[in-house]
């Protein structure tokens, strides 16, 4: 494998690994407040719909990533709904909103664009287009690290930029801030949090809320920056293994990057089994690779790679006892 | 309004807190009945009724979890209104509870500072809470580890932190929600010399408890509370426990048990050599040599985690060990992976353990299918492949009537009845199948007074039939009072045996600190 194909597959990963990263991060929000959420597909499913519809109905992106936002916070207000305000199954709500999603989007599209539950190919201002950063054109002679500049670093959508930095401003608003301190606390006991004159409710919405924020951006970069327009089920699986990433992470920020990278990687991977077969000289069927996330969850769920302790309120309507 | 024996000399200050005709209810059940109380400034106040008597509710509405529907409250002489805990923190009340409201896996000082931070960002305030907290510490005598993580420290230093928290909030009147409960006697002892210092600095403290010995150590003036209603206020040193203990129950109670000398037939449980190494390697029981023998009762004393527990599960059949343990002379499997309940009722050991709703119960499943757990297999309990559900029922509601289970309701969930009943429906299950040997956890932990003499009296009562029993408690009055003799465990080993007649808590307490003989 030369250098170049290194530098696309890694540049693959990058970009693949962003929905994970954000999917991930929303889930690390939401479930470090002690509601789980299974639901993080079908608010990324819905708000890649609606990017792309809105985007492509005004012809301006920041439009359709701001309707991806709010369908996705409306949805995670619904399952906010659910699981706290009236201390439902957080696994039940999040299921429905995945059917929901699904169901929904296909349903709308095809009323709006009748073409078969997709939207139109998104073109100019109605996509994220890839954002050249300064000197990149200069560098790029440079050996090594020019081409990694060019390549690699510089070209992606501003979504990929800010996902990216997303991980140190969570790292830093969960264990810096005082926001973060009671989220934390909230996941892990809220009667502690409640006896202290804190609002346990209060909390877990804005967890949830800002889940559905980044599970909105998320959801908009799959339609309007990886893809140019939506297509049906297109977040296929990808909130799944985001849960997978976020369990992979042990419910870190940092390794909430690392984890959703190395997930990136497999898809990239995927799509180029001459790689694998010139590095390793077997053929090995796509499948496997989209299945190994999975596969490397379970092992770690079974306490091989360390322990993955999740919050533990998580899961866990809370109801004030005496 | 309830009777009040606070004659006598009126102190000039205005109470720390005043209720005035507080009443609530839950539906058809009044928790509190126009409850009327008032707590002087820097005195300790104790608060003691059974389970249920609503002692927790009214200290509930105190904290702002609960509001009255009638009646107010009074703090330093102004009317407050407590909606929420907030109101209470910022009246200056800070309450104990006695599940702590700790973070685990927060460090002491993120625990303390939870709620009370000073701005946004967490880096001043840590630093501030850290001065703070160190003066607290000093002020008081409450020293502990601002870094350590909750979740190693004991319990008692958990309920430091807990009292350092409301110290925190600057409050001047501390609830303390069965404080002992958890508390070894010599941690106990440590907890009241410092809710004495807190008196001298001027707090006031209200100490809920169901234990008498404790009203009588540590308080100034007691109020007696039963079925929702205060029905005394008296001073600590004008009553005495009996009477405390009649004013509770509302009738007269055996604070000592009944029982006539043991007469020790054979050798039931021969331990010889036991070793445990728990999951971590270490090593929990060091060579344990122990007897008992039918028609005794062998009590084990000790403070909690130097391997009665692990005593307890190595018998109960649900964990590993290495030696020779023989029950009627026959050799038990001390592999895990042989041996679980099933096989060691079939040996004729029956199990009350440790920890009732974790191990003895499920508590969202009703009592009759509890009582069938671990006795499913019975050939009375089945009718064809089907369990006979009519004839568990009826046997439960047999078992209940026998063992005064309130409500006798075999189709409530167990986590409806209170911790007697409850404590009671995991005995009757185990005593009634008559068991050669009957192993027996903390029997009355968290059991209200009543509930506790009929306890030790069917414990008593399985002895007097020819039936050893193990017991393990960390209350050494319950060993004294219900064992025949007493083994104390310290650090894996057994410190000592003594008769408990030829014995006292001052001799025990000195093996359990393993001081040796």
């Amino acid at each position: 494998m030369d250098f170049l194909t290194l530098i696309q597959l890694l540049d693959s990963t990058v970009r693949l690994a962003t929905p994970l990263l954000l999917a991930c991060l929303a889930g690390l929000f939401s479930e470090r407040a002690g509601i789980f959420d299974i639901g993080l597909e079908g608010k990324m499913l819905a708000a890649a719909f609606f990017s792309a519809a809105i985007a492509a109905l005004t012809g301006s992106v920041w439009i359709g990533l701001l309707a991806g936002i709010t369908a996705s916070m409306l949805f995670s207000l619904l399952h906010g709904l659910a699981s706290i305000t009236f201390r439902g199954n957080q696994l039940i709500s999040g299921v429905a909103i995945n059917f929901l999603a699904a169901g929904l989007t296909v349903l709308i599209a095809q009323d709006w664009f009748s073409q078969g539950g997709r939207t139109p190919s998104l073109m100019g201002g109605a996509r994220f287009e890839p954002i050249t950063l300064p000197f990149a054109e200069a560098f790029g002679s440079v050996p090594f690290i020019g081409p990694i500049y060019q390549e690699l670093i510089s070209g992606h959508s501003i979504l990929v930029y800010l996902a990216f930095a997303m991980v140190p401003l969570t790292w830093w608003i969960l264990f810096r801030t005082r926001f973060g301190l009671r989220l934390r606390a909230v996941g892990e006991n809220p009667a502690a949090v409640d006896t202290a004159g804190v609002s346990v409710v209060g909390l877990r919405y804005a967890a949830v809320m800002i889940c559905g924020v980044l599970c909105g951006i998320a959801g908009a970069y799959l339609s309007t920056a990886l893809q140019a327009g939506f297509v049906k089920d297109m977040s296929a699986g990808r909130g799944f293994i985001a849960l997978a990433a976020l369990i992979f992470a042990k419910w870190r920020p940092w390794y909430a990057l690392y984890a959703t990278l190395l997930f990136g990687l497999f898809g990239a991977l995927e799509t180029r089994p001459d790689v694998i077969e010139a590095l390793f000289g077997i053929k090995v069927q796509g499948a496997l690779l989209g299945a190994l996330p999975y596969v490397m969850t379970v092992i770690i769920l079974a306490g091989f790679v360390g322990k993955a302790i999740p919050p533990r309120a998580g899961g866990e309507p809370y109801v004030k006892e005496r | 309004m309830s009777g009040s024996d606070t004659s006598g000399r009126q102190e000039t200050a205005a109470p720390a807190i005043e209720l005035q005709g507080i009443s609530k209810a839950f539906g058809p059940v009044q928790a509190n009945k126009d409850i009327s109380i008032r707590v002087m400034p820097g005195t300790i106040h104790g608060i003691i009724g059974e389970n249920g008597a609503g002692k927790s509710t009214l200290m509930s509405i105190l904290y702002g979890f609960y509001k009255a529907d009638k009646g107010e409250i009074f703090i330093a002489g102004k009317k407050t209104d407590i909606p929420d805990s907030q109101a209470a923190i910022a009246a200056g009340i800070g309450m104990v509870f006695q599940h702590f409201k700790l973070v685990e896996n927060f460090t002491v000082l993120e625990n303390i500072i939870l709620g009370a931070e000073d701005g946004g960002l967490l880096t001043p305030s840590l630093a501030k809470a850290r001065k703070t907290l160190l003066e607290l510490e000093h002020e008081y005598g409450l020293n502990v580890d601002p870094d350590a993580v909750i979740e190693e420290l004991g319990v008692g230093m958990q309920q430091r932190v807990e009292i350092l928290k409301a110290l925190y909030r600057q409050a001047d009147i501390l609830i303390l929600d069965e404080p002992t409960g958890v508390l070894t006697p010599a941690e106990a002892d440590q907890l009241f010399r410092i809710l004495d210092r807190l008196r001298e600095e001027g707090k006031t403290i209200i100490l809920i408890t169901h234990k008498l010995r404790e009203i009588m150590e540590a308080t100034d003036t007691v109020s007696v509370m039963r079925r929702g209603e205060m029905t005394a206020t008296v001073k600590t040193k004008d009553t005495s426990p009996a009477e405390l203990a009649e004013l509770m129950v509302g009738r007269k109670v055996l604070l000592r048990v009944d029982k006539k000398p043991a007469v020790p037939g054979d050798v039931v449980l021969d331990i010889k050599d036991l070793h445990v190494v728990d999951d971590k390697g270490v090593e929990r029981l060091k060579g344990i040599d122990l007897q008992v023998r039918a028609g005794e009762i062998v009590g084990i004393a000790g403070v909690a985690g130097n391997g009665q527990s692990e005593l307890l599960e190595v018998l109960g059949g649900y964990a590993d060990a290495t030696g020779e343990i023989r029950v009627n002379g026959q050799p038990l499997d001390l592999s895990g992976k042989h041996s679980d309940g099933r096989s060691r009722r079939a040996r004729g050991i029956a199990h009350v353990p440790e920890d009732r709703q974790r191990e003895g119960l499920i508590m969202d499943f009703s009592a009759w299918e509890n009582t069938a757990f671990g006795y499913h297999r019975d050939q009375d309990y089945q009718s064809g492949v089907l369990l006979n559900n009519a004839a568990i029922r009826a046997d439960t509601e047999a078992k209940m009537e026998r063992f005064d289970v309130r409500p006798p309701n075999p189709g409530l969930a167990a986590k409806n009845f209170s911790g007697g009943n409850q404590q009671k429906i995991v005995l009757a299950r185990e005593i009634e199948r008559n068991p050669d040997l009957l192993l027996v956890g903390q029997p009355t932990r968290g059991v209200d007074i009543g509930a506790i003499e009929f306890i030790h009296q069917q414990i008593v009562a399985l002895r007097d039939k020819g039936k050893a029993v193990l017991l393990v408690s960390v209350e050494l009055e319950e060993i004294l009072a219900l064992a025949d003799r007493v083994a104390v465990m310290f650090d894996g080993h057994i410190m000592g045996e003594r008769m408990s007649a030829e014995t006292d808590e001052k001799e025990l307490g000195l093996l359990m600190a393993g001081v040796g003989n």
